[in-house]
C-alpha cells in the first residue's frame, strides 16, 4: 500500500530526469513523426530531394534567428526588433556597394557591424536604461522599420552586382547554403550555451540576476552582449534570405513574421520565457516543425489560413508541456 | 602592531531618503573573527556589501592590510581576498551544485569549462565540510535550505580568501550542520591567515566562535567588546533595553 505511491513517486522523478535531461527528444520525437504523417499523406512527395530542400531552406533562417531568441530568453529578456534587422542589413550592404562603391565584402562586414551596434543601442536601452526589453525592441522595431521602408521606398532591390557568383552561392544561394549556416550557428551556440563561461553566465542572469550581480557577474555586459548576438544572427539570416531568393525584399515577412516564427520556435523547442533555461537544439527542431508544418500542408493542399491555428495550438501546447515539465523538475511529481 | 586586515572608517550609506549606515567605524584584525549583531534593518548587509564592493559607500574610507581602497566591484574586492556569503545566498536554481560553486570564477580549459575539474572539487570541498550532497551535479533548486546555505558557505571558504565576510550563514541550518559550520569556521581561525566577519542573530553562537563582538544600532557601531567578557543575557540587555527606551521617549 505505502510501496505504491513511493514508486509512482521514483517513476515520476525518473521521467522527469529524462524530460529534462533529453527535452530535445521529445521535440525531436514530433519532428520525426510530422514528417512520417506527411510523408504517407502526401504519396511519398514530403521526403523527395526537392522537398527536403525546401524544407531546410524554411528552416535555416528562422533557426538562425531563434538562437539568437534563446540566448536573449535564458538572459530573462526579448528582442522583438530582429526581424527588421534581417529586412535592412541586405540593404545596407546595397547601399553601401551600390550608392558608396564599397566592395562587397567590406560591405558585408559593415553590414553586420551596423547590426551588432544596433543590438547593442537594444542592450544599452534595456540595462542602462531600464527600460523592459519588450518595450524598448519594440521601439527599435518600428524605428528600423521606419529607416528601412524609408530608405528604400518600400521598394525590393537587386542583389549587388559584384555580388553575385560565389559571394552569393556561399551565401545562401547554393541548394544546402543556408542549412549549412544553420547547423554551424547551432551547433556554435549549443556549446556557447552550456559549455561556455559565456553561457553558465548567461544562465546565471536570468536565473537569479540579484545573485548573478551579488557573484560579481557584469550582468549589463553580458545582457548587452546577448542583444549583440541576437542581433548579428539576424542580420546573418536576412542575408542568406536576400541571397538565396536572389531580391533584397524589405517585406521578408515585414519584418514581423521572421521574429514571431523565431519566437515560436524557441518556444516549440522548450526554451521557457521566464530566463535561466533553454536550449538551442531544441529551437532549431522547433523551427523545423514550423517548417514541416507550413511545407505538409502545402503539399496535402490545405490553405494556409489553418496553419495559423496549428500553430497558435502549438504554442500553447508547448507552453503548457514547459510549465508541467518544470515543475516536475522541480518537485519530481507534477 | 600590525595594520588591521580591514579598517572601515566613517562610512556612510543612503538609499534615497533613507540612511542605512551613518558613521560606521569598526576594524577586522587579521586572524580574527567578528561577530556583528543587531536589529533587523540595522544596516547589517547593506555593511557587509560595502565591504565586497557590491555597494559604494556615500562617505568613509575602507583600508585593506593598512592600505586604502576604494573597491570597485565585487570582482575587485575579490582580487584583494575578500570573498562574501550574501543573505540571500546568491546561488542560480537553475545551474548544478558545482556550477554554483564556481560561479564566477569558473574553471576553464581554453574557452571551455573544465566540468570534471570543478566537478570533483566541489564533491572534495562539501565532504570536508562534512555536507552530505549526494551529486554534485544535481540543480541547486532541489536542495534544501540549509543545503544551499552549505553550499554558498563552502563557495567562500574554499575560495584562498583572507577575508571572509558571512551573512547569517547558520540562518537554515539544522543543530548539525550549523555545528559543522561552526567547526569549519573555527577550523579557519587555526590556521591563522583567515580574517572573518560574521553576522548572526543567535547570541550564544556569536560567543560561541567569535573573538570580539560589535553591536550595529540607528547606522553606527555603538558597541565593541571581546567575546570573552559578555555574556548572552548582557548582549539581549543591551538590545533591548535600548529598545524599551526607544518606546519611552
Ligand atoms: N538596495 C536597497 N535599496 C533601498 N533600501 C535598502 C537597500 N538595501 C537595504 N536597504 C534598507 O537599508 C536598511 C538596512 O538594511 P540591511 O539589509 O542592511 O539590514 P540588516 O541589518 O541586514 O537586517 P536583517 O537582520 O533583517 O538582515 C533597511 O531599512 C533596508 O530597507
Ligand atoms: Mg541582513
Amino acid at each position: 500500500m505505502t510501496a505504491l505511491p513511493a514508486t509512482a513517486f521514483t517513476a515520476a522523478r525518473r521521467t522527469g530526469t529524462f524530460l529534462v535531461r533529453w527535452r530535445e527528444a521529445s521535440v525531436l520525437v514530433v519532428a520525426l513523426a510530422m514528417a512520417v504523417y506527411f510523408q504517407t499523406s502526401t504519396d511519398g512527395v514530403f521526403l523527395t530531394h526537392d522537398n527536403l530542400r525546401n524544407i531546410a531552406q524554411a528552416t535555416a533562417p528562422a533557426a538562425i534567428v531563434a538562437v539568437g531568441i534563446v540566448m536573449l530568453l535564458v538572459n530573462g529578456e526579448i528582442d522583438l526588433s530582429v526581424g527588421v534587422v534581417a529586412a535592412l542589413t541586405p540593404f545596407l550592404v546595397h547601399y553601401a556597394v551600390d550608392l558608396y562603391g564599397v566592395p562587397v565584402l567590406p560591405a558585408l562586414v559593415l553590414a553586420v557591424a551596423i547590426a551588432a551596434f544596433i543590438g547593442w543601442c537594444n542592450g544599452v536601452i534595456v540595462t542602462k536604461l531600464r527600460v523592459p526589453s519588450l518595450v524598448a525592441t519594440l521601439g527599435s522595431y518600428y524605428f528600423l522599420l521606419g529607416v528601412l521602408l524609408t530608405t528604400s521606398d518600400a521598394y525590393p532591390a537587386q542583389i549587388p552586382a559584384a555580388a553575385a557568383g560565389r559571394i552569393q552561392s556561399v551565401l545562401g544561394a547554393a541548394d544546402w547554403a543556408s542549412l549549412i549556416w544553420c547547423l554551424v550557428v547551432v551547433a556554435l551556440f549549443h556549446v556557447v550555451l552550456t559549455r561556455t563561461r559565456w553561457g553558465l553566465h548567461t544562465i546565471s542572469v536570468g536565473g537569479n540576476l540579484v545573485g548573478a550581480t551579488e557573484a560579481g557577474i557584469r550582468v549589463h555586459r553580458i545582457k548587452i552582449g546577448n542583444f549583440m548576438i541576437a542581433a548579428v544572427l539576424g542580420a546573418l539570416a536576412g542575408l542568406l534570405e536576400a541571397f538565396r531568393i536572389n531580391s533584397i525584399d524589405p517585406n521578408i515577412g515585414g519584418g514581423t513574421a521572421l521574429t514571431f516564427t523565431a519566437i515560436s520556435a524557441a518556444v516549440i523547442g522548450g526554451t521557457a520565457l521566464a530566463g535561466g533555461s533553454g536550449t538551442v537544439i531544441g529551437a532549431l527542431l522547433g523551427a523545423l516543425i514550423l517548417a514541416e508544418l507550413q511545407n505538409g500542408f502545402n503539399l496535402i493542399g490545405v490553405s494556409a489560413n489553418p496553419f495559423q491555428l496549428i500553430l497558435g495550438g502549438a504554442i500553447l501546447l508547448s507552453m503548457i508541456a514547459n510549465q508541467y515539465l518544470s515543475r516536475l523538475r522541480r518537485t519530481g511529481a507534477p | 602592531m600590525s595594520s588591521p586586515a580591514l579598517q572601515v572608517e566613517h562610512v556612510a550609506k543612503r538609499f534615497g531618503a533613507l540612511t542605512a549606515l551613518r558613521d560606521v567605524t569598526l576594524h577586522l584584525d587579521r586572524g580574527e573573527v567578528l561577530g556583528l549583531i543587531g536589529d533587523n534593518g540595522a544596516g547589517k548587509s547593506t555593511l557587509i556589501k560595502i565591504l565586497c564592493g557590491y555597494h559604494r559607500p556615500d562617505a568613509g574610507q575602507l583600508s585593506v592590510d593598512g592600505t586604502p581602497v576604494v573597491l570597485r566591484s565585487v570582482d575587485h574586492a575579490r582580487s584583494l581576498g575578500i570573498d562574501t556569503v550574501y543573505q540571500g545566498l546568491a546561488l542560480v536554481n537553475e545551474l548544478s551544485v558545482y556550477h554554483n560553486m564556481f560561479l564566477n570564477r569558473e574553471l576553464r580549459i581554453g574557452p571551455l569549462l573544465d566540468n570534471r575539474t570543478m566537478r570533483r572539487r566541489a564533491r572534495e570541498h562539501l565532504a570536508d565540510m562534512g555536507v552530505t550532497i549526494g551529486d554534485v551535479g544535481v540543480e541547486v533548486a532541489k536542495l534544501s535550505g540549509g543545503q544551499r546555505q552549505a553550499i554558498a558557505v563552502a563557495r567562500a571558504v574554499y575560495s584562498d580568501a583572507r577575508i571572509i565576510l558571512l551573512d547569517e550563514p547558520l540562518a537554515a541550518m539544522g543543530a548539525k550542520e550549523g555545528t559543522q559550520i561552526l567547526d569549519l569556521i573555527r577550523a579557519l581561525k587555526r590556521r591563522g591567515d583567515v580574517s572573518i566577519i560574521i553576522i548572526a542573530h543567535n547570541y550564544a553562537q556569536v560567543l560561541d566562535v567569535c573573538d570580539r563582538v560589535n553591536l550595529l544600532q540607528h547606522g553606527t557601531v555603538t558597541f565593541d567588546r571581546p567575546t570573552a567578557e559578555v555574556t548572552v543575557e548582557e548582549l539581549t540587555d543591551l538590545v533591548v533595553a535600548e529598545y524599551r527606551r526607544g518606546r519611552k521617549e
